[in-house]
């Protein structure tokens, strides 16, 4: 089957219902997104699909076929980053940063819909969990990017 | 040889050291490196090394795990130093390196929040030693003498000939000085790069997805593990039937290692589905019976138990309660809780003949050389630590228990690397628990409201004894009674006592460990005697903590001026306030509440303060201060692991509920370093959470929680 992930087509030969978070760990060698729980309830393996945050880790890869996957290492065009991830390092926002390739993508997701999103968007939109309590950052550097009126 | 211990992860005689003054954390020696030679880059110690191209190496000897050290340490040395912050690389020092060096890095663990209280002095003097050096070899260079020479940015200047030499320039010269015998250091007053709120070098990385956790480690022909130890505590495999799974696609072997069963397979998803049909008959003895309630009744039969040991004995407690003018009493509980690292347990092993390579995310990578030496039964010097970031440490990842397993499979493997990862599901089945405490107080007034007395009595397991097998001083466990026997207040007679309670639920350190729950306990009690002494809270803490804890008062004054402690609040909103020493440090807190009809406890504002004596960076210190806001919340309105049948019956995130961004309240930071001693910070900010919010509670709606979660009380976080 083909993939395409980060701009690149990839060709894998796996199970059509292997999780689409294993496909990219273990057989492509795609590490951003992390294992966290396995049942969607965390959002560490968080991915784009199309634009669209989506769990990986209970997403069958035979249906990511045909959709652009993006995932933490892809937000960066060439060298330049994506201004939420500019925002990311501006707020210094990461702690432990395991969970935070998913929150980034899910807000880069938010902005892209809302660019001037209120704290209820925020709260509806950033649903992923941070052990290490970072949540008050992740909302500063979301209405920063916002302010900044940066297309995200 | 250096020879490290398989608990500790420390040489024997620092193990020994480590358990005469365990209270008091240990001061490390300071051991002298090699100089470095000229063929190599240039070396001025262990832990600094300078390019030609100006580059000056730091290394960082202990883990990151978000707590912000593997920048701050190096900043304490980068200071001293006269460093260039940019043209600093920080490095990770290694474990075969500590090993080989005689531990020229020292401890090497990242645990007790004492990753910088610990070693900045040592680190201060290597970077005082080495700017000394620099400007020994610029002197010598210059034929001037040394005290005409000075160090700023990455320079040696001499005024008088207006010269200058960049330590790029100097290093190779420099590494042959002899190193001083006694430096310097700097007053706090003249640090330039300490105490600036700089950025951690990590973050680019991780916000690109480059950086490496444990569980990313990848080396060519690499299998997967998934594995599943038996449910019930001290279980063991008695049969195993693989049959279903052996012939499976990517299904490499399955392994019945005695105490867990792992399958080995090409990708880890595959290995996972499998071991589900594993059909695995467990050996579980008696082990079935034990339950929460079980485990209430043997603390319950500890706090009437007749030898306890005692923590604290000042005056005649029993005799001052039974003249006192006014006796309060109340019995607290606090549960077993889980780590629930967003990371779970990893080990990728792999075993070459006598050699050994383990890559895992781990607080104390001795430990894991040491661990991993005596599991695949290797010398301590074939084996080789990778240092690899961690997704969140917690105190869980300090005991060995998952690179045991990790060897294991790699034992049983030999030849191939393998990658064992856990399930959240065993991550959360198998931890090593937060202890569940239960702790009955009794405090005797007189008219005005001083404590004259005041009884505390523990009935708890002891982590130190069970996870660390260490000899408790007195029979007491530190950890059970932190923040009780050196509880700051003011009082004549004081008794703490102590019932060890070990069951088969195995415990160890949790973020903030027993300052996680003592606090919690004791400064909702001090809340009930100023109830019922019929004080302000703030002015009863004030009264009674005296003249005798001056930094205790400070933080707590301090912390109530930022929350305008006394002033209007709107309607229907509540404060509470609570403080306490913890890691060296000092903390006070202050919650605004409401508490609707339905139990819903609208956090309408924490305001958080601490005095770790010195800020080395205060971003970071608020950083610090809000996870820990964080993380406690989690615990105290849904954390509880409840114990039934032998094993927990929690599983996951949707039964082990964590906090999310739509829930976090305003939290305000207090920093108020007030200098002279150097304290903790990632773990003591969580102690006065609690009590400040159940005081905060019991002040909105008269209810007095007295157990948490507060989930079991009727109460729900409101968003």
């Amino acid at each position: 089957m083909k993939l395409d992930v980060n701009r690149q087509v990839r060709e894998l030969d796996v199970e059509p219902d292997m999780p689409l978070l294993w496909a990219l760990r273990d057989e492509l060698d795609v590490k951003g997104p992390k294992f966290g729980c396995g049942v969607a309830q965390c959002g560490a393996c968080t991915v784009l699909l199309n634009g669209e945050p989506v769990r990986s880790c209970s997403y069958p890869v035979s249906a990511a076929q045909g959709q652009k996957v993006v995932t933490i290492e892809g937000l960066a065009q060439k060298d330049k980053l994506h201004p939420v991830q500019q925002a990311w390092i501006d707020h210094q926002v990461p702690q432990c940063g395991y969970c935070q390739g998913g929150q980034i993508l899910v807000a880069v997701a938010l902005l892209k819909k809302k660019p001037k999103p209120t704290d209820q968007d925020i709260d509806a939109a950033m649903g992923n969990i941070c052990r290490c309590g970072t949540y008050a950052r992740i909302r500063t550097a979301i209405h920063a990017v916002a302010k900044k009126g940066v297309r995200a | 040889m250096t020879h490290l211990d398989t608990t500790t992860g420390l040489a024997r005689r620092d193990f020994l050291k480590v358990s005469a003054t365990t209270a008091a954390g240990m001061s490390l020696g300071f051991f002298w490196p090699t100089q470095g030679s000229a063929a190599e880059t240039p070396k001025l110690n262990a832990w600094i090394e300078i390019q030609p191209d100006e580059t000056v190496i730091i290394r960082y000897a202990r883990a990151e795990m978000g707590q912000g050290s593997r920048t701050s340490a190096p900043m304490l040395v980068a200071d001293e130093l006269e460093a260039d912050w940019k043209k600093v690389r920080i490095e990770y020092a290694t474990a075969h390196e500590n090993l080989r060096t005689k531990r020229a890095y020292g401890d090497m663990a990242a645990v007790g929040s004492r990753t910088i209280r610990n070693s900045q002095e040592y680190l201060r003097k290597a970077g005082a030693t080495a700017r000394e050096m620099l400007i020994a070899a610029a002197a010598a260079e210059w034929g001037v003498p040394a005290s005409e020479c000075t160090a700023a940015l990455g320079k040696v200047h001499h005024a008088a000939s207006k010269r200058s030499l960049s330590y790029g320039k100097l290093a190779a010269a420099a590494a042959k000085m002899e190193a001083p015998k006694e430096v310097k250091l700097k007053d706090p007053k003249d640090w330039k790069i300490i105490g600036k709120p700089l950025p951690r070098v990590d973050i680019p990385d991780i916000v690109t997805g480059k950086i490496r956790y444990g569980i990313d480690a990848q080396v060519p022909g690499m299998l997967y593990a998934a594995v599943a130890a038996c449910p019930v505590f001290n279980g063991k495999v008695k049969t195993m039937d693989a049959s279903k799974v052996e012939n499976r696609r990517g299904i490499v072997k399955v392994l019945n290692l005695g105490e867990f069963v792992a399958v080995v397979a090409n990708n880890w998803w595959r290995a996972k589905e499998a071991l589900r049909e594993v059909a695995i008959d467990w050996e579980t003895g008696d082990n079935g019976q034990l339950s929460s309630a079980a485990i209430m009744n043997s603390f319950k039969a500890g706090m009437g138990q007749a030898e306890l040991a005692v923590a604290r004995d000042d005056g005649n407690t029993a005799q001052a309660l039974g003249t006192a003018a006014k006796v309060v009493e109340a019995e607290y509980f606090t549960p077993y809780l889980a780590h629930a690292t967003m990371e779970p347990m990893v080990c990728t092993a792999w075993l070459q003949g006598d050699k050994l390579d383990v890559w895992t995310s781990t607080q104390n990578p001795e430990a894991t050389l040491a661990v991993s030496a005596a599991t695949a039964g290797v010398a301590q010097d074939k084996v080789t630590v990778h240092p690899m970031q961690l997704g969140g440490g917690l105190g869980r990842k300090s005991p060995q228990d998952f690179t045991r397993q990790g060897v294991m499979i790699a034992k049983a493997m030999a030849g191939t690397p393998v990658k064992m990862v856990w399930s959240r599901e065993e991550d959360i089945q198998h931890d090593l628990y937060r202890p569940a405490s239960l702790v009955r107080f009794k405090g005797g007034m007189d008219n005005d409201g001083k404590v004259q007395a005041l009884h505390i009595r523990v009935s708890a397991p002891s982590i130190l004894a069970t996870l660390l097998r260490l000899p408790l001083p007195k029979g007491v466990d530190g950890q059970a009674v932190a923040s009780f026997n050196d509880h700051p207040y003011d009082i004549p007679n004081s008794l703490v006592d102590y019932a060890q309670r070990n069951t088969n639920v195995p415990v160890g350190f949790w973020r903030t460990v027993g300052h996680s729950q003592n606090p919690y306990m004791r400064e909702c009690f001090i809340d009930e005697m100023a109830l019922a002494a019929g004080k302000d809270p703030l002015a009863f803490r004030l009264a009674n903590l005296g003249q005798k804890s001056p930094r205790d008062v400070a933080i707590l004054q301090a912390v109530a001026k930022a929350a305008d402690w006394g002033g209007p609040l709107p309607k229907g909103v509540f404060r509470g306030i609570a403080e306490t020493e913890g890691y060296g440090s000092y903390t006070a807190c202050v919650c605004e509440v409401s508490v609707s009809d339905k139990g819903e406890v609208k956090i309408h504002r924490v305001v958080i303060g601490i005095d770790p004596g010195y800020a080395v960076n205060p971003d970071n210190i608020d950083a610090q201060l809000q996870g820990s806001v964080v993380h406690g919340l989690s615990a105290i309105f849904w954390g509880e692991m409840t114990v039934k049948d032998g094993r927990i019956e929690q599983s996951n995130f949707h039964d082990y509920r964590l906090m999310r961004l739509n829930e976090m309240p305003v939290v305000k930071t207090v920093i108020a370093p007030t200098g002279g001693f150097w304290g903790g910070v990632g773990e003591p900010t969580q102690a006065p959470l609690a009590p400040a919010l159940c005081n905060a509670i019991a002040a909105a709606s008269g209810k007095r929680v007295r157990s948490l979660p507060l989930k079991n009380h009727g109460l729900s976080l409101k968003a």
